[in-house]
């Protein structure tokens, strides 16, 4: 009997200080002031100066290095202020943009008294490309090809 | 990544191994591991109880005795990194929406 690895889906929540609508706009619009610079997928290897969030259902989402080049993280699926955002999240185990890779991360604004509440789902983890087939072929192939793919995640 | 050198210490142990391949192959008790092995009820508890820490298999009761299974949620090495990832860059939303709200109220 082989199994199939399915990841659940990631689930996190906090609570902020600022109103719905404030919330949505700060999480999208003001994605560089919070976002951690410290990933940078960027093939140039530039810092990170900008991270963008285009504000419709097809718009892009990448980032800007210092040197302007600039290389996409995903898109946007749904874009719903002030309740509802949908981003296609299409990076691979390995940090690289993969455009055939389509993870979905839901972002969810609900009103709670002055503030907000933030729902993220980062769901069909399953399909991250090599690193999840790499983990199935692991459980077919033996513990060598489990023990590559560790090595190969870790690296 | 700790838990990445975690799960590739307990898998070096060749018994070890060859439990956690045979829980690819289904959920299974001590004693069936036991079995089916050249290893005592108690070696394999021992070697279960380190791959559980190392997150690489669960436990659950069924009746008087417990069924280990390959965790795939532990198994997810990027999983839990992307756990990691997003509980950081939510803590760091968190603090700028915050941040934005104190210098709302000072401005009152």
């Amino acid at each position: 009997m082989s199994q199939t690895i399915r990841p659940a889906p990631l689930r996190k929540r906090v609570s902020v200080k600022v109103p719905q609508a404030r919330a949505f706009e700060i999480f999208t619009a003001g994605m560089s002031r919070w976002w951690l610079k410290t990933h940078t997928i960027n093939p140039t290897k530039s810092p990170i100066r900008e991270i963008l969030v285009e504000p419709r259902a097809g718009g892009r989402w990448f980032e800007r290095g210092e040197d302007g080049s600039e290389c996409d993280w995903g898109k946007v699926i749904a874009w719903e202020p002030p309740a509802r955002l949908l981003l296609a999240w299409q990076i691979t185990g390995q940090w690289r943009f993969d455009p055939n890779l389509v993870t979905e991360v839901e972002v969810r604004f609900t009103p709670d008294g002055d503030g907000t509440t933030v729902e993220l789902e980062h769901r069909h983890l399953e399909r991250l490309g090599d690193t999840a087939a790499a983990m199935r072929e692991a459980f077919e192939g033996g513990w060598t090809s489990l023990l590559e793919s560790f090595a190969r995640m870790g690296a | 990544m700790a838990h990445l050198a975690n799960a590739l210490a307990a898998l070096a142990d060749p018994t070890r191994r060859a439990i956690f391949e045979r829980l690819g192959a289904g959920p299974a008790s001590v004693g069936t591991l036991a079995e089916k092995l050249p290893v005592s009820r108690p070696a394999v508890s021992q070697h279960l109880r380190v791959l559980k820490e190392a997150g690489l298999v669960s436990d659950e009761p069924q009746g008087t005795r417990r069924v280990y299974q390959i965790d795939p949620a532990g198994l997810g090495v990027l999983r839990r990194w992307l756990d990691q990832f997003w509980d950081r860059s939510l803590a760091a939303f968190q603090a700028e929406a915050d941040a934005k709200a104190r210098e709302k109220e000072q401005a009152r």
